[in-house]
């Protein structure tokens, strides 16, 4: 094996890049956790509270709801992407007129910006304008109004999500299928495995660290999401979807309440690190086991 | 679905999916050549009117164009460095028996955990108190947004290219290490043309994003180097939304990251080869 000091130097622009500028301002946040600070209230100074913000965040109903909501929001949507994705991806894999094209038409949302996208969705169904209530309205009798119907607002958000998202999971999931050798599976053909059981004992586990990435990546944006609802539904109707990047959003920026919305983003990245490594175990954990006692 | 299907059946699923992806980009183009008072008349699937004022009044504008230039220039240096720092980040991972290497990895990621808003108020005291050399300071700078885009393109350029890089067979490295190539000569010669595939993939994505980003960007720039996806949200408010003029620079906004996308599309097609040189 060659000197480590090499490898160390490969790494080193990557942990000096993400140090300043992902380490620093977290440390800032934690500090500003722990303080009554608001810039244009009574009192502009920042002031020692010592956990008052974490205290009152235990009982913010309002904070609650919109972990509650996100939560929700991230696992529909994640889960439809991941399925989709999937099948999507195993469709490419087979030799079809037009596959090339047809590829590229379905990378195309990847491409648009979530402003963008958050405009379109809107621009389709704000209830005046919108293509999508006017005919529902008129050939299903439906009234789509995503400015009242919060169960419809949401629907939609994560309808958005899917179409947003779903090529991006295609596109890795494709790409580790590709990746695969064709050995296993010509073995399997003669020894007359059906296709679910391809997929169960070969396909799956070998494309595990695949998928696994990717729920990572999409787990963490969903969770994160913010441009797309905000110009969709502004969280609303009420706080059906005020997603918990919108409420940070809302007490940072029009309540310039910078002490609680530090400690509500200290205690979100809490929470997300958490879920993701709680998976990370439960997923990668036993098969590292298995390959060390194999 | 699983079992054979025939071509047609295929290409005719195709077709339907295509069309649902299609449309909300149709639609928006639609809405960018239609003038402001025939948004309110019954809605036609069909493009019936070619109202191009809305794009002549955006690309008349100066100022809009700048926007255009720096979230180019942005994006170009953001992708290029971020998937340079990746590769050599993944390889050194992926080859190197360092000490903790998997909790490094493990952080990379926690960076593009914490939702955008929470950083904004830390970014923006940085940028415009700490990071100060004189008259220079961070903010508003396309160097500030360049290095500020690493925080989420460079851990997903990282977890991108890690399957990719453990996936070129170590025993090529240790035959070309053997035949006494060094170690620059087998980053060059072995591992770049085997990774390639996954770094067009992961420079196209990473581009698109930084290209996409809004929220930073929005917060962190006033000028300078202010974005087009914040020039867009200018005419977005909830009071009046000029719907046209935004969807136009929506439209505009999609060609260059549509070219670039069109370029590098390529590359993944000559990539899908890559499964035959695996064992």
């Amino acid at each position: 094996m060659r000197s480590n000091t090499v490898g160390w130097l490969m790494l080193a622009p990557t942990i000096a890049i993400l140090g300043i500028f992902g380490i620093l301002p977290f440390i800032y946040v934690l500090y500003v956790a722990f303080h009554q600070w608001n810039p244009f209230g009574a009192n502009p100074d920042m002031v020692y509270n010592g956990a008052n913000n974490f205290r009152r965040l235990v009982f913010d109903g309002e904070f609650l709801f919109s972990i509650g909501v996100t939560i929700k929001f991230a696992f529909f949507a994640v889960l439809s992407e991941i399925a989709l994705g999937y099948l999507l991806a195993q469709l490419f894999m087979r030799e079809f007129p037009g596959r090339g094209l047809f590829r590229t038409i379905h990378t195309l949302p990847l491409i648009v910006a979530p402003i963008v996208v958050g405009s379109v969705w809107r621009l389709m169904t704000t209830p005046s304008i919108g293509i999508i209530p006017y005919f529902l309205k008129s050939w299903f009798g439906y009234d789509l109004n995503i400015g009242r119907d919060a169960g419809a607002a949401f629907t939609l958000t994560v309808l958005m999500d899917i179409w947003h998202w779903t090529p991006l999971v295609t596109l890795t999931l494709l790409a580790a299928l590709l990746s695969l050798p064709k050995e296993p599976f010509e073995q399997a053909q003669i020894d007359g495995a059906n296709r679910w059981q391809i997929f169960w004992h070969i396909t799956l586990p070998m494309i595990r660290p695949a998928i696994l990435a990717t729920v990572f990546i999409r787990l963490m944006d969903a969770l994160r999401t913010v441009d797309e609802v905000w110009m969709l539904t502004s969280g609303g109707p009420g706080a059906a979807t005020r997603y918990v990047g919108l409420h940070i959003w809302k007490i940072v920026f029009p309540k310039t309440d910078y002490g609680y919305g530090a400690a509500i983003s200290v205690i979100v990245l809490y929470l997300t690190l958490v879920m993701c490594w709680l998976l990370y175990v439960a997923l990668v954990a036993p098969r590292q086991k298995k390959q060390e006692a194999e | 679905m699983m079992r054979q299907s025939s071509p047609l059946l295929h290409v005719l699923l195709w077709v339907l999916l295509s069309l649902a992806t299609l449309f909300p980009i149709y639609w928006l183009f639609v809405i960018s050549v239609k003038p402001a008072v025939d948004l309110f008349t019954t809605p036609s699937l069909i493009l019936d009117t070619f109202y191009w004022k809305n794009y002549v009044n955006v690309v008349g504008n100066a100022t809009l164009r700048g926007y255009m230039y720096n979230s180019l220039i942005i994006s170009t240096s953001n992708a290029a460095l971020v998937t340079m720092l990746a590769f050599l980040s993944c390889y050194a991972l992926s080859r190197y028996d360092l000490a903790g290497k998997e909790n490094i990895f493990f952080w990379t990621i926690t960076n593009r955990m914490a939702p955008a808003a929470v950083f904004l108020l830390p970014f923006f005291l940085l940028f415009t108190q700490v990071f100060v050399i004189g008259e220079w300071r961070l903010y508003d700078s396309k160097v500030g947004m360049v290095l500020l885009y690493c925080t989420f393109n460079l851990p997903f350029a990282i977890w991108t290219l890690r399957p990719t890089m453990d996936g070129i067979p170590r025993e090529l490295d240790e035959a070309a290490t053997v035949d006494g190539a060094t170690t620059w000569q087998v980053i060059h010669e072995v591992v770049l043309p085997l990774a390639r595939p996954g770094l067009a993939v992961t420079f196209i994505l990473t581009w698109v994003f930084a290209w996409n980003e809004f929220l930073l960007a929005a917060t962190l720039t006033s000028f300078n180097a202010r974005t087009i996806t914040t020039g867009l949200s200018e005419y977005v408010t909830t009071t009046g939304t000029e719907w046209g003029t935004m969807a136009s620079i929506a439209v505009i906004t999609l060609i260059p990251a549509l070219i670039i996308f069109s370029m590098v599309q390529r590359h993944i097609v000559a990539g899908l080869t890559f499964g035959a040189v695996k064992e």
